[in-house]
């Protein structure tokens, strides 16, 4: 849906998305790596369960909600991306068991 | 131990950055909490790394200007916490703030709300489909991660920021489907008796002529005066549906649409402070209400920035510096004679720059569709509640907006009403006919930001430690 204006340079690092590998840049946040995927859905809602990709990119909305190394619920666009970060993609509610 | 501060500010965009330049100058403590990683807010997101690149070049030199505020902010002195998020704040001031897992209470005599701005929420039927987006997401990503849509892009909405961005985009090579164009045929004839103020302002508006001229020169499609927008699609955007003026509704296929509809001030923490809002009619939103020094009608709290009523960058910068000044005056570290004339020229200048805005509010007034949706349209996007679920609870007894809250659960999901407050309340006012400006706002309770109960556990340790040695 989104797109690197650049090239991959050299600062690249990985981060993996439901156990796949995929590339990033320092400074970008996870939510920005969602909308580069071909899924874009990084959740499905509690109610509904219908699919929502991030939507305000600046922390008001709660639409990018996704599981950050094992922190679920987390709002995806709040998060810079880590090398070696762990994230899923989070379904209907959530629980408090694990 | 509590740390304390002369002055707690939240948030550092162009106000809080420089309601804390001014205070450290004026040598007040100062500590500086912004849930970002790096400073500059929302408009000059990520400047320090971006302006002297290429995408920085195409952003403008608005943007770019930032890097110099955010410089001299650096160095000020004041304490600066990034990734941190202000949680609850209470009299006293005890300010709560969650970073990295853990929470913290620091202690301050003055609080400076300068969280900024946010899209005001434009709700149509099927706004939550994944591939919409508002334009001020689409701009962050170009900012932080020099990013642009793949696919030709449908932008709706009215305002200067779909201009700025339009333009933005094509000096980035983007390509763009269609400028669906929502302001009013006739807002030109409503502006008119400001268009002379306003040109006072000229260069200002002259950056809006460029940036509409290198959409024309960039060959965008027009749509003007379009109402009835819908979006439709099997699990992401896949179709768009809206009516011009005169002409039959027409279909469009769409992969990423940018919606918006203005900005409004984030009101969120002067309502849970119990600062008193007033509904400002012209850019129909709450703003809250001020002294000549930016302080609330709680006492010690202050707001600066588009916080305090939507202005841009460089009245927010003076907002902040009036603020700091009043701070130090309230503080008694300046003499009232001195606070008066550093801030005479800084009036001036905010006076001079506000002059533009009443032109502004009547070319771009928002469109009148998104106050009442149509009853399949979801109004709270957490909750998946639709206008027509809000009417028919409005059918029960006449409630008010909290009543509504309570009955339906609109405002209650993690947004906390953030996406439906406005849209709420004006459903509620049609049906109670009255003025939405009657209406008002849900009450706003902690936690501010979402909190887990093990980034509260790790708070008690040290009050149950001071407990202990009361024993």
């Amino acid at each position: 849906m989104f797109k690197k204006l650049h090239e991959a340079g050299a600062s690249t690092l990985t981060i993996y998305i439901d156990g796949e590998a995929i590339k990033a840049e320092p400074g970008e946040t996870v939510a920005a790596v969602f909308l580069r995927q071909q899924n874009t859905v990084c959740r499905t809602t509690p109610v509904d369960e219908s699919p929502r990709a991030p939507f305000c990119m600046m922390g008001v909305c709660f639409d990018c909600l996704a599981v950050v190394d094992g922190v679920a619920s987390t709002q995806s666009c709040m998060v810079p991306v880590q090398q070696g970060m762990r994230v899923e993609r989070q379904f209907g509610r959530r629980s408090v068991h694990p | 131990m509590t740390r304390k501060f002369d002055s707690v500010v939240v948030g550092a965009g162009p106000a809080g950055m420089s309601a804390a330049i001014r205070m450290s100058g004026l040598g007040l403590s100062v500590l500086v909490v912004d849930e970002q990683p790096t400073p500059g807010g929302q408009i000059w997101r990520a400047a320090e790394a971006v302006a002297e690149t290429r995408i920085g070049a195409l952003l403008g030199n608005e943007y770019r200007a930032g890097a110099e505020v955010i410089a001299r902010f650096r160095s000020c002195g004041a304490v600066y916490e990034p990734d941190s998020q202000v949680w609850q704040i209470e009299p006293g001031w005890r300010v709560f703030i969650k970073r990295g897992g853990q929470v913290e209470a620091v202690s301050a005599d003055h609080i400076v709300i300068a969280t900024g701005a946010q899209e005001r929420p434009a709700p149509f039927p099927g706004w939550e489909l994944p591939g919409i987006l508002t334009v001020g997401a689409a701009q962050i990503l170009l900012k932080t991660s020099g990013q642009v849509p793949s696919d030709p892009v449908w932008v709706a909405g009215s305002g200067p920021l779909p201009l700025l961005y339009m333009a933005q985009l094509l000096r980035a090579g983007g390509k763009i489907a269609g400028w669906l164009d929502t302001s009013p045929r006739n807002g030109w004839r409503h502006a008119l008796p400001w268009v002379g103020t306003a040109l006072l302002e000229l260069s200002e508006i002259r950056k809006g002529i460029g940036w509409m001229r290198e959409i024309r020169r960039g060959g965008v499609p027009r749509f003007r005066g379009v109402t009835s927008l819908r979006a439709h699609g099997v699990g992401r955007l896949q179709e768009l549906e809206f009516t011009q003026l005169g002409q039959g509704a027409r279909r469009v296929d769409a992969t990423v649409l940018l919606s918006h509809e203005g900005v409004v001030p984030s009101i969120h923490m002067a309502q849970a402070l119990g600062c008193t809002n007033r509904w400002d009619a012209q850019q129909a939103c709450l703003a809250p209400v001020l002294d000549e020094w930016g302080q609330s009608t709680v006492k010690g709290v202050y707001v600066a920035g588009d916080g305090a009523g939507i202005g841009g960058a460089m009245v927010a910068c003076i907002r902040g510096e009036l603020v700091g000044l009043g701070i130090a005056l309230h503080g008694g570290k300046i003499k009232p004679s001195t606070s008066a004339s550093d801030a005479m020229p800084l009036r001036v200048q905010l006076h001079k720059l506000l002059r533009l805005r009443p032109m502004l509010d009547m070319l771009y007034p928002p469109r009148v569709e998104i106050s009442s949706p149509s009853d399949d349209t979801i109004v709270c996007r957490c909750e998946e509640l639709t206008a027509g679920d809000i009417r028919k609870a409005c059918a029960i007894g006449s409630p008010g907006i909290n009543q509504i809250k309570a009955l339906t659960r609109a405002g209650m999901g993690p947004c906390q009403g953030r996406q439906c407050g406005y849209t709420v309340a004006n459903i509620v006012a049609s049906a109670k006919g009255q003025n939405v400006s009657e209406v008002g706002f849900y009450r706003v309770r902690p936690p501010l930001k979402p909190l887990t109960l093990g980034e509260l556990a790790t708070m008690s340790s040290e009050e149950e430690s001071s407990k202990a040695r009361y024993l």
